[in-house]
């Protein structure tokens, strides 16, 4: 599996974004590069703030109003998303790519009901116009897939009625809806009850092996990433330290952030506490120049401070961003 | 089902409010200083006039049995008798409330209109030039008080440019008194000139009545819309590729909407009392300067009446308001029964 290319579906290039605040611009993504051939499931991980869904909502195009994407392309089927024009990136937010939000609570609109949000989303998603009791058929089976009780009740509720799981179930149909090709699950149970994640990512996991769905997984549970995708990306203040198989890259960690990642992960439950790591992410109003993880690098170099390493493909199809596997 | 409840509900309340207030304000009344019997009877009426007076306004009895006498007859649609008007309370409300109301009524078309039409453009054009505009504008008629805009706009608009009337109501003849209120009457009785006349009399004042709650509400909505532009659930939504326009004008306008929405109600109630000097300025045949004279004459009845009058259209706007926000606002509807 390991170094095998399959058909590239996206292609994150040089991907640059900065957020403006008041106190100055935070440069926030530092050239993240990422690749999700056809079909395949990615792993992305990295400690809080790391800038992953930063990443996810570039792609989608929906980053805040104070974002700002200074470099790099996305190339989605050979075409720029960063670059299409309103109609062409609709199309792909209408029935190719969906994204599943990291907190469930903000994710649903308090003042509809899920009813009205789903069958919106329904109806952006078919290719002509759907008959009403089509779309109520379609809503019917998605809350069914996602396992809802009552689905019936489901619909005429407001957001506010619903329990986390629920809603997260809801907004996991609402993504099916659209979901044609690649799937962007932004840390799906990390505010959910822990009685209930392992349910949800494996619901996630069978849904989308289903559909052949591309997946990118944003989670904090490494043994999870571990288990559901093929390979994983560890990033790192807004930078991809490294890239390798999921089997191999918890097993043999070669950079020193993912060692750091790997050893402060609970071993049994797979949940790896963000406090674990020692240190903090870098001030992104003043990053640090070379190598972002320098400052907690226990093996920093003279280099590491002055130039950003390039990413080094190492043996087994990994690729590390860091000087020292690089061979003169 | 659940809205039949919620308005009962209020309703029940809004009854016991009103109690409240009509104990407060008759005990109130009676006990500032200033013998109401005396000013009726005027300074050199001689003391057993004043006696008499008093006897007739039951100011003798005990504050108890006054209130009761007073509430007998506030249920058989009497108010009193006026010591200012020398009529019954009940005429002199029914001959100058509906002006009041009918003014209000114009100026809460152009409040609301105007709120939704300013915020909505300000908030999605935040910070460019739209917004900048409505900004300032909003800002200049938060900062300029109902009575000055009436001046303004009698100077600029009635005799400068003489887009308008002056002042007063009506420049034809009244139509015939059914109702009292000038636009349902000349509506009923065919008077299309009168009802016609009326409006443009009534748009300046109303414009200037408007204009301050109207550009408060704008403000709301406009922070509204920015606020919640890049919440998560707008941008789900928008992920999904529902278009700009029904993102903007359904997702993203009514949870901005339901601040503004609740202040609204209370605006336009307030606007009864504020309705004064611009009443004064236009001339208009209104309840506020009636309010005004009784009370710097101590008519108990005028004044226990005037202030129930008031009470009564606060409670009505406030129930009117509960309900639409209850109807934008599951939350509401559902949170207040403890679910
Ligand atoms: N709208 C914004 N304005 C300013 N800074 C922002 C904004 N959104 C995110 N950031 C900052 O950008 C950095 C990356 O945020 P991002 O949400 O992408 O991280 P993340 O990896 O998803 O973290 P988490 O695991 O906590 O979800 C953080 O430092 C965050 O504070
Ligand atoms: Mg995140």
């Amino acid at each position: 599996m390991a170094g095998e290319k399959k058909e590239a579906l996206l292609e994150i290039r040089d991907l640059k974004v900065n957020y403006k605040v008041y106190k100055g611009t935070l440069k926030v993504l530092n050239g993240v590069e990422l690749r999700v051939g056809k079909g395949e499931r990615i792993g992305l991980v990295g400690e809080s703030g790391s800038g992953k869904t930063t990443t996810l909502k570039s792609i989608l195009r929906i980053l805040p109003y104070n974002a700002s994407i200074e470099d790099g392309r996305i190339l989605y089927k050979g075409i720029d998303l960063l670059r299409a024009d309103e109609r062409v990136l609709n199309e792909v937010r209408r029935r190719e790519i969906a994204m599943i939000f990291q907190d469930p609570m903000a994710a649903l609109n308090p003042v509809f009901k899920v009813r009205d949000q789903l069958y919106d989303i329904i109806k952006e998603s078919a290719r002509g116009k759907l008959a009403k009791e089509e779309i109520e058929e379609i809503a019917y089976r998605l809350l069914k897939e996602v396992r809802l009780p009552d689905v019936e009740r489901v619909m005429d509720s407001y957001p506010f009625q619903l329990s986390g799981g629920m809603r997260q179930r809801v907004v996991i149909a609402m993504a099916l809806a659209s979901a044609r090709e690649l799937l962007l699950a932004d840390e799906p149970t990390t505010n959910l009850d822990v009685t209930i994640q392992d349910q949800i990512l494996r619901l996630l996991a069978d849904l989308t092996m289903k559909r052949n769905l591309s997946v990118i997984l944003v989670s904090h549970a490494l043994g999870m990433v571990r288990k559901m995708t093929d390979r994983t990306y560890v990033m790192y203040a807004g930078d991809i330290v490294e890239e390798g198989d999921s089997g191999e890259i918890f097993e043999n960690p070669l950079h020193p952030y993912t060692q750091l990642l790997v050893e402060t992960a609970p071993k049994l439950t797979g949940n790896w506490n963000p406090r674990g790591v020692p240190g903090r992410i870098p001030d992104y109003l003043n990053p640090p120049p070379g190598c972002r993880f320098h400052t907690r690098c226990p093996f920093a170099e003279q280099i590491c401070r002055e130039k950003k390493p390039p990413m080094i493909a190492v043996e087994g199809g990994k690729r590390v961003r860091c000087w020292l596997y690089y061979k003169r | 089902m659940r809205m039949a409840q919620y308005i009962l509900r209020r309703v029940v309340f809004a009854v016991f409010t009103l109690f409240g207030l009509s104990v407060i304000i008759f005990v109130m009344a009676r006990v500032l200083p200033g013998d109401p019997a005396r000013m009726a009877a005027g300074p050199r009426a001689p003391e057993w006039v004043v006696e008499q007076i008093r006897e007739q306004l039951n100011l003798d009895k005990p504050l108890h049995v006054q209130y009761f006498l007073w509430l007998r007859d506030v249920f058989n649609g009497d108010l009193g008798y006026s010591i200012f008007t020398k009529r019954s309370v009940t005429q002199d409300v029914i001959e100058y409330l509906p002006a009041s109301l009918e003014l209000i009524a114009v100026a809460a078309v152009f409040q609301i209109l105007g709120a939704f039409a300013l915020g909505v453009l300000a908030g999605m054009y935040a910070y460019r030039w739209v917004d900048n505009a409505i900004r300032l504008f909003a800002y200049i008629g938060i900062s300029i008080p109902a009575f000055g805009w009436a001046v303004i706009f009698q100077l600029v608009f009635a005799w400068k440019l003489d887009l308008f009337p002056v002042q007063g109501m009506l420049s034809v003849e009244a139509p015939e008194r059914i109702t009292g209120f000038v636009t349902i009457d000349s509506l009923i009785t065919g008077r299309f000139d009168a009802f016609t006349d009326f409006l443009k009399h009534a748009v300046l004042p109303a414009m200037a009545l408007a204009i301050g709650p109207m550009a408060q509400e704008a403000r709301l909505i406009r922070s509204g819309m920015i606020d919640n532009r890049y919440k998560d659930y707008i941008l789900l939504m928008e992920s999904h590729g529902v278009p700009k326009r029904k993102l903007m004008f359904k997702y993203l306008l009514k949870p901005s909407a339901i601040p503004a929405v609740t202040v609204m109600g209370m605006d336009i109630a307030s606007l009864l009392g504020n309705a004064f000097l611009v009443e004064i300025v236009f001339n208009w045949p209104g309840f506020s300067r009636y309010a005004i004279s009784v009370m710097l004459n101590k008519d108990l009845n005028a004044i226990v009446a005037v202030v129930m009058v008031i009470g009564v259209i606060f409670i009505i706007a406030n129930i009117i308001v509960d309900i639409i926000a209850a109807y934008l606002d599951p939350r509401i509807r559902y949170v207040e029964r403890g679910e």
